[in-house]
């Protein structure tokens, strides 16, 4: 089943609009994806018809917004292969998720001498956590290094999984290289050393299917802003036991089960990690993103995105002067592309320029370096631009880029 | 708003080629800015002789408005008085605000048009800022002999 990219676009109100007098062309999904009609609607619904709040009142309103929050738990769980919705507990977003797990597990587990091990590809916030958990425990991060074809160098796995190492923290899908990563052999190297495995995922559930038990992963950080929700909630997907051998991360109301001025105890999981009001809007929308996705069916998002990326690094590729970074194989990536281009003299055409070129083309597209400086060093660019593509893009979104992108190389190389 | 806007033939020229983009002489204060948001980075040399800007050249790597910025810097302040140099860069500050100066500014008119573009602000900037830390840093040095 292919997706029908036209009638994906009638359900998102954005598409319709124009930008400089041009339609938009939005290729910045992976900074954050539009939404549809559904997930504005449902959380307008809420507002409108039972604004309440969640786990707290007996009047119907409450029962009715604690019901909707809880389904979006469940909705969530079965979007991502989680046989139990306990282990799914809400965060602001994946960066959040993270920092749950450092502050609530690595801080209290690791000392010095212990490991984390991170990869050069990694977003900041699958970095910046570890660094200052680290620097809190006497703990060592390390890094996967990054071959030049943009996928992680496992070639030395014996030496960078040891028994020194404690959690393997690595990115599902790179943001900059849209690398696919095969965890596989990480997650076995990682089991037989007693590592946890924590999964950033932010760019992962999105773009292909995935299965929390078959991926072998113990944590797995998302947000649901970039899966056609809202901002302000993701969440951590984990083993429930793992969870409930856990402290808590922030206190307060709702996360306890009770409280005396000697001391406090814990709530069940996942409420023992969601202190204070919940962003109960913010879930509804959650659930019917997932509602959305489920409906096209994630088999049919990943098989639209191999076409379109072939068709993209195809096209992209035939523009003289222009870089595509990341796998050329589109089956080992999602349609993400950061690429540069450069001039007639081999100079770097610089990425804001670019961007801002595109801009006045209508063309949304990203330009910086992703918070992501490792790897913008390793590939030894001081920025990239990145086209992200979703389900409501198409080949005439690239055939847009690339014109665009020909009429920036003309301007700069010009007079 | 179009890219003839923000990217005059001026900004276009000084960025394909530089004035004054190499290294500082012997002595000149060195100060280094970078704009985290786009990983520009910008080295700024300024050597002050009798209270006058007797040098001033730069190097990096960035946008074509940093770049061209930055060029079009040298040659606004060169041989300008540390207090003229200062005043300038306020005058350029106060248009990236949409403040037109009062006087006329030479090449660095071209800047005018960044204004309309918010996001670009801080590259067109990125220049006056290190120039404004480097002349901070004068003290006695540049103080007439």
């Amino acid at each position: 089943m292919t997706l029908d990219v036209a009638r994906v676009r009638s359900d998102f109100p954005v598409l319709g609009r124009e930008v400089n007098g041009r339609p938009l062309v939005y290729l910045d999904s992976a900074a954050t994806s539009q939404k549809p009609r559904s997930v504005i609607d449902a959380m307008t619904e809420y507002y409108e018809r039972y604004n309440s709040n969640a786990h707290r009142g007996l009047h119907a309103l409450a029962a009715e917004a604690t019901v909707a929050y809880e389904a979006a738990r469940d909705k969530i769980a079965r979007f991502v292969g989680a046989p139990d919705a306990r282990g799914v507990v809400f965060t602001r977003n994946t960066t959040e998720a993270i920092n749950l797990v450092s502050y609530a597990w690595a801080r209290r587990r690791l000392g010095p001498g212990d490991e984390i091990l991170a990869s050069v590809m990694e977003h900041h916030s699958n970095l910046v956590p570890w660094q200052l958990a680290a620097a809190d425990t006497g703990a060592t991060v390390r890094y996967i290094p990054v071959t030049d074809g943009g996928e992680l160098d496992l070639s030395d796995l014996g030496s960078l999984v040891t028994d020194r190492t404690k959690l393997v923290a690595v990115s599902g899908m790179s943001n900059v290289l849209g690398t696919i990563n095969d965890l596989g052999p990480l997650v076995e190297a990682a089991r037989a050393v007693g590592a946890l495995v924590l999964v950033d995922g932010a760019q992962l559930v999105m773009h292909t299917p995935v299965a929390f038990t078959e991926l072998g992963a113990d944590l797995l950080a998302f947000s649901a802003h970039k899966m056609l929700g809202p901002t302000g909630i993701g969440c951590l997907v984990a083993r429930p036991e793992l969870l409930e051998s856990m402290d808590p991360f922030l206190g307060g109301g709702e996360m306890i089960s009770d409280v005396t001025l000697e001391g406090s105890t814990w709530a069940d999981i996942p409420f023992k990690f969601e202190a204070g009001t919940q962003a109960i809007a913010e879930a509804v929308g959650f659930g019917a993103a997932v509602d959305y996705l489920t409906q096209l069916g994630m088999e049919a998002v990943r098989d639209h995105e191999v076409e379109l990326s072939r068709y993209a690094l195809k096209e992209l590729g035939s523009v003289e002067g222009v870089v595509v970074y990341g796998p050329r194989e589109s089956e080992r990536r999602g349609a993400v592309f950061s690429f540069n281009v450069y001039d007639d003299r081999g100079e770097l055409i610089h990425p804001h320029d670019v961007a801002t070129m595109l801009d006045q083309d209508g063309i949304a597209v990203r330009a910086g370096h992703h918070c992501a400086r490792p790897l913008m060093r390793r590939l030894d660019v001081p920025a990239t631009n990145r086209a992200s593509c979703y389900v409501y893009n198409s080949e005439s979104d690239i055939d847009a880029l690339v014109e665009s992108i020909e009429r920036t190389k003309r301007f700069f190389i010009g007079g | 708003m179009s890219a003839e806007d923000l990217y005059r033939e001026i900004i276009l020229d000084h960025y394909r080629s530089p004035r004054n983009k190499r290294r500082g002489v012997e002595g000149a204060i060195d100060v280094k800015h970078d704009n985290p948001l786009c990983g520009d980075e910008l080295h700024l040399a300024v050597d002050v002789r009798n209270g006058e800007l007797s040098d001033v050249a730069f190097d990096g790597r960035g946008c074509s408005i940093s770049q061209a910025s930055a060029s079009m810097m040298t040659e606004a302040v060169r041989g300008r008085s540390v207090s003229d140099a200062l005043g300038i860069a306020e005058t350029v500050r106060l248009m990236m605000h949409g403040e037109s100066p009062s006087d006329d500014l030479g090449d660095l008119m071209a800047l005018e048009g960044v204004a309309r573009f918010p996001v670009r602000v801080k590259c067109a900037l990125l220049a006056w800022m290190a120039l404004k830390d480097a002349l901070g840093r004068v003290d006695g040095r540049g103080a007439p002999a």
